[in-house]
């Protein structure tokens, strides 16, 4: 399960190139910074390799991986 | 500003998760693999101590990590953790150094500290410029780039910092980039169990600030992807010529020497000896 938190998220991106499924793009709305965030699309195509996580300079992104 | 979601990391800091870097900087990515790291080993957080220098790299550990932290003057993290090492060594130091910390005004202070091996592990992030102060030439600055204070280009030729830590006679020597995050994080591990004085440099963007000189302004991934493509890992360099390794960021584990007397060790020895006369 990926989970991001949308105000700490300073719209960099990173995420979203590192992604190897391209599941994450950016949303529409804006966070408190007035950036946009990323969101997810197709949960089910993840496969919590934790890039996302990895890469975030700002710890908004979490892959749990025991939920199921 | 609160972290909603819980980070695995979260339990390593003073508070909130929330450092006041650019967009896209390369410091949360080392931040995260160091802390990774020190999950891995499994150490006790309170027996290390963070120094830190003046510089973005200085935020690093400073004020979020809850442990011992030292935020010290210009270029003297090496100077300030080789006193802390001495009064304490039981405690493993490690030091988040910039480029200014190891090449500029903290140069001799590294070297030196290279030449008398002590446990110390030196995560320097080289972002090849002085980013927090506006974008100046740093002695990183690729040749002939164009900073605030080079608008013609630099004429000066770069430090290329982890071979003068090998020529210093450090014991563990590694460089990764920000891209090599996985990679980073398994040569810190290596580094904080290494007994001996470890650098590990790391090529790290700067959107803002250094991104303007390579025409990536704002644009963390082009730099990312350029560091991809720029790395060639130590074992495969070793096979091309000079030319063809032009313009490319080798990377890998450079050195690692073991039994070589480490300097806490040699002061122990010498009260010892000291004593009996």
């Amino acid at each position: 399960m990926v989970q991001i938190n949308k105000d700490a998220c300073k719209g960099c991106g990173i995420c979203i190139a590192m992604c190897p499924v391209k599941i994450l793009v950016f949303s529409d709305e804006l966070n408190s910074r007035g950036v946009h965030f990323p969101k997810i699309t197709q949960e089910e195509k993840c496969t919590k390799c934790e890039n996302c996580m990895i890469y975030c300079p700002d710890f908004a992104v979490v892959v749990k991986k025991d939920e199921k | 500003m609160k972290n909603t979601v819980g980070h695995p990391l979260k339990k390593y800091f003073r508070g909130e998760i929330n450092y006041t870097t650019c967009s896209g900087c390369g410091n949360g990515i080392i931040s995260q693999s160091i802390l990774r790291a020190i999950d891995e080993i499994a150490i006790i957080f309170d027996q290390i101590a963070f120094v830190s220098g003046i510089g973005c790299s200085g935020w690093i550990p400073s004020p979020s990590f809850n442990t011992d932290v030292l935020h010290v003057t210009h270029g003297r993290s090496i100077a300030f953790a080789t006193g802390l090492k001495l009064a304490a060594p039981q405690m493993k130091v490690i030091v988040c150094a910039g480029d200014g910390d190891t090449g500029a005004i903290g140069g001799n202070h590294f070297i030196h500290a290279a030449r008398r091996n002590i446990d110390l592990t030196v995560v320097c992030v080289n972002n090849g410029i002085f980013g927090m102060t506006g974008g100046q030439v740093a002695p990183t600055t690729p040749y002939n780039s164009v900073t605030t204070t080079t608008p013609y280009g630099s004429i000066e030729r770069p430090f290329d910092l982890s071979n003068l830590a090998i020529a210093a006679g450090a014991t563990f020597v590694a460089r990764w980039t920000t891209y090599h995050a996985r990679s980073l994080k398994n040569s810190i591990k290596k580094a904080i169990e290494h007994k001996g004085f470890s650098f590990i440099e790391v090529i790290s963007q700067c959107p803002v600030q250094y991104g303007k000189v390579i025409g990536m302004r704002n644009d963390p991934v082009s730099m990312l992807m350029h560091y991809k493509e720029c790395a060639v890992n130590i074992n495969k360099a070793k096979n091309m010529s000079a030319d063809e390794l032009k313009d490319k960021i080798i990377v890998g584990e450079l050195v690692e020497k073991k039994n070589i007397p480490e300097l806490t060790d040699e002061i122990k020895r010498l009260r010892r000896e000291a004593s009996r006369k």
